[in-house]
């Protein structure tokens, strides 16, 4: 009740009323006014900009569509159900003329036998042995640059080292194929002159950059503060590498590590000419010949025919390589990610 | 300065052998390319086509088709590049997501191996893309774009080269000091303006760098165009975007592993890859360089 008196003793707010905005003539725009004006073809530029930003993140989504779209025709195609039985890829199989189930790569025998496994041991065995070779080597040259060597040594060696980084893989297998592989028979006696040893050598050519560029660049990031108190508490300077610097740039190096196992998962050419590419399952003999999931996509890819039961499968390899790889990216990342996170924090 | 003692001469021993093996192997390995393969070398070489059986005869159409896939490779994928990379340090901010995804992307993609994209260029570029243009445009079913060729060719090798041209144009535009946007920015340009006049001048520098250090990976890299246009042998030069072409590491691979007699192919094959590392390291070369010089400019 009383509100309404007091309303009724507001006066009535005044209907809002626009006033026109008068435009004012137009006159000729200075040439200093123009040529502060932007010009339309810098909103296009920033939107073609936008967009060509996003080319990264469909070029992964694509590789990964396209690839797929060729291999997974296998899990409802007559024609593959009539040849290969998706078990028989991974598992192993009794098949006629052997005594005991087995797993074998053999796509032109009769019948075509696709079993994925001997492929990615082989893939697993030369890349271990190119790590085996190439951690030490790596993150020993890493130390040295970092802790021992004078200026003069490091400026040298950076170059060099982005030069083994440059060498295209071709050329490292033709080296792996003609010089190191003639080499490690006359001085190890191999019964085959291509080999796991002598493609895990190629590899390991381009592994040690990899690693040696992320190790060193972890060791350099070590505070100085850390290796100066280590100092003053009187350590010695091998104690402060191995004690301080070390497992202070761990992280690091297991990144380099990562990134460096994936790069030699991957790697085409050099296993490819250098392996001997006989897809035997031995586990633990180096000296015998090998063939990676790479160097088989790489060799019969061309002799089949599109749609095929083997082009297939070759299509499946390559979707679950770059499963593998991708997932060590990732590992790989966040570890560099934590690091820099530590290092800026502390 | 303190006294080394024998455990820290051990230390540095042994590190150091592990660097001298690394330049020893490197040494071999130049070494011996350059012995083999400089006798090798000469106008006949570097100018004629192959003869029949691959070993006589010279090696220019894998010159020829080298730098002609190269140049297309770099027009379709430099661009883009320097575009996301833009994208990257000037308007996306640290925190967008958007940026975020894209940085996963580029670090992934530079991981992806090689032979996948072969995979990728053949299943997309040569089947999807040139299929479906093979089949709106014509009848025929002889195929016209779906087949390998140089331009898919090129264009899987940009998509390789990618991370390349972004982290390293994203390198030269952060070295860009940021003084120089605020000025620019407070005097009233837009943020466009900025970039285009203030920022790219100043990192031009880096971004050749970038763009040099892709075009000598995308040069030597064979896997991902074995199924993609590279041709065994073709002693004429391609002229149209839709041949294959001859390449001088795919010639490196084949005459390699391919020929039936390796002995007699030996120094056709070290001059085909001395003259394909000459390729790639003046392209480094020119590439470091490069870097030196603008990062002393940016110095001064």
């Amino acid at each position: 009740m009383t509100e309404q008196v007091l309303d009724a003793g507001e006066p009535a707010p005044a209907p809002v009323t626009r006033r026109r905005v008068t435009l004012r003539p137009r006159r000729a725009r200075s040439k200093l006014e123009s040529s502060f004006r932007t010009p339309w073809w810098h909103r296009a530029a920033e939107r073609t900009i936008a967009v060509f930003a996003l080319t990264a993140i469909a070029a992964i989504a694509l590789i990964f569509i396209f690839i797929a779209r060729e291999a997974i025709p296998m899990f409802w195609e007559a024609e593959f159900a009539e040849e290969v039985q998706i078990r028989d890829l991974f598992m192993a199989k009794e098949w006629h003329g052997y005594d005991d189930p087995v797993f074998v790569w053999q796509p032109v025998g009769e019948p075509a036998k696709f079993n994925v496994i001997p492929l990615f041991v082989g893939s697993l065995k030369v890349t271990l042995l190119a790590m085996l070779m190439s951690i030490p080597l790596g993150i020993g040259c890493a130390m040295f640059i970092a802790l021992y060597a004078p200026r003069s040594v490091r400026e040298v060696v950076k170059p060099a080292i982005e030069l083994l980084a440059g060498i295209p893989s071709v050329v490292l297998g033709f080296f792996a194929l003609m010089v190191i592989a003639s080499w490690a028979q006359a001085t190890f006696g191999f019964r085959f002159r291509l080999n796991a040893v002598v493609a895990a050598i190629g590899l390991a050519l381009t592994i040690v950059p990899v690693i040696f560029t992320i190790s060193e660049d972890a060791i350099q990031s070590v505070p100085k503060t850390l290796t100066e108190a280590a100092l003053a508490l009187g350590a010695r300077k091998y104690q402060v590498a191995l004690r301080v610097v070390l497992p202070a740039a761990i992280p690091g190096i297991a990144a380099g590590v990562v990134l460096g196992f994936g790069r030699a998962i991957g790697e085409t050419m050099i296993v490819l000419m250098a392996s001997g590419n006989a897809a035997v399952m031995e586990l633990f003999d180096f000296s015998t010949s090998v063939r990676t999931v790479t160097a088989t996509i790489a060799a019969e890819l061309g002799e089949v025919a599109q749609g095929d039961p083997h082009w297939r499968v070759l299509f499946l390899l390559g979707v679950m390589l770059f499963g593998v790889t991708f997932f060590l990216n990732i590992v790989g990342d966040l570890i560099i990610h934590r690091l820099q996170k530590k290092l800026t924090a502390s | 300065m303190m006294k080394h003692t024998k455990k820290d001469w051990l230390l540095a021993g042994l590190t150091g052998v592990s660097l001298f093996v690394i330049l020893l192997l490197l040494f071999v390995l130049l070494g011996q390319i350059v012995w083999h393969g400089a006798p090798v070398i000469t106008a006949e070489f570097l100018s004629e086509s192959p003869g029949a059986d691959m070993i006589s005869g010279g090696i220019w159409p894998a010159i020829y088709g080298t730098v002609f896939m190269t140049l297309l490779m770099t027009l379709a994928g430099v661009p883009v590049g320097i575009a996301t990379a833009i994208f990257l340090t000037e308007y996306a901010s640290p925190r967008s997501r958007v940026a975020k995804l894209v940085r996963i992307a580029v670090n992934n993609l530079a991981g992806v191996p090689s032979i996948v994209f072969g995979l990728f260029g053949l299943g997309f570029f040569i089947i999807f893309v040139g299929g479906s243009l093979d089949a709106i445009l014509y009848d025929d079913p002889r195929p016209v774009w779906g087949k390998p060729s140089i331009l898919w060719a090129s264009l899987t090798l940009a998509v390789l080269t990618l991370p390349v041209v972004i982290v390293t144009t994203e390198e030269a535009l952060r070295q860009v000091p940021g003084e120089l946007r605020d000025a620019s920015l407070a005097l009233g340009a837009t943020r466009f303006q900025t970039v285009y006049k203030i920022v790219l001048p100043n990192a031009k520098g880096g971004i050749l760098t970038g763009v040099i250090l892709a075009v000598s990976r995308g040069a030597g890299e064979v896997a991902p165009i074995i199924f993609c246009g590279a041709a065994n042998f073709l002693p004429y030069l391609p002229t149209d975007l839709r041949d294959m072409f001859m390449h001088l590491g795919y010639h490196v691979y084949a005459l390699a592993t391919q020929s039936p007699n390796v002995d007699a192919a030996r120094p056709t094959l070290f001059g085909t890859v001395l003259v394909l590392l000459v390729l790639t390291f003046s392209l480094n070369l020119l590439a470091v360089i490069i870097r030196a010089r603008s990062r002393a400019a940016i110095r001064s």
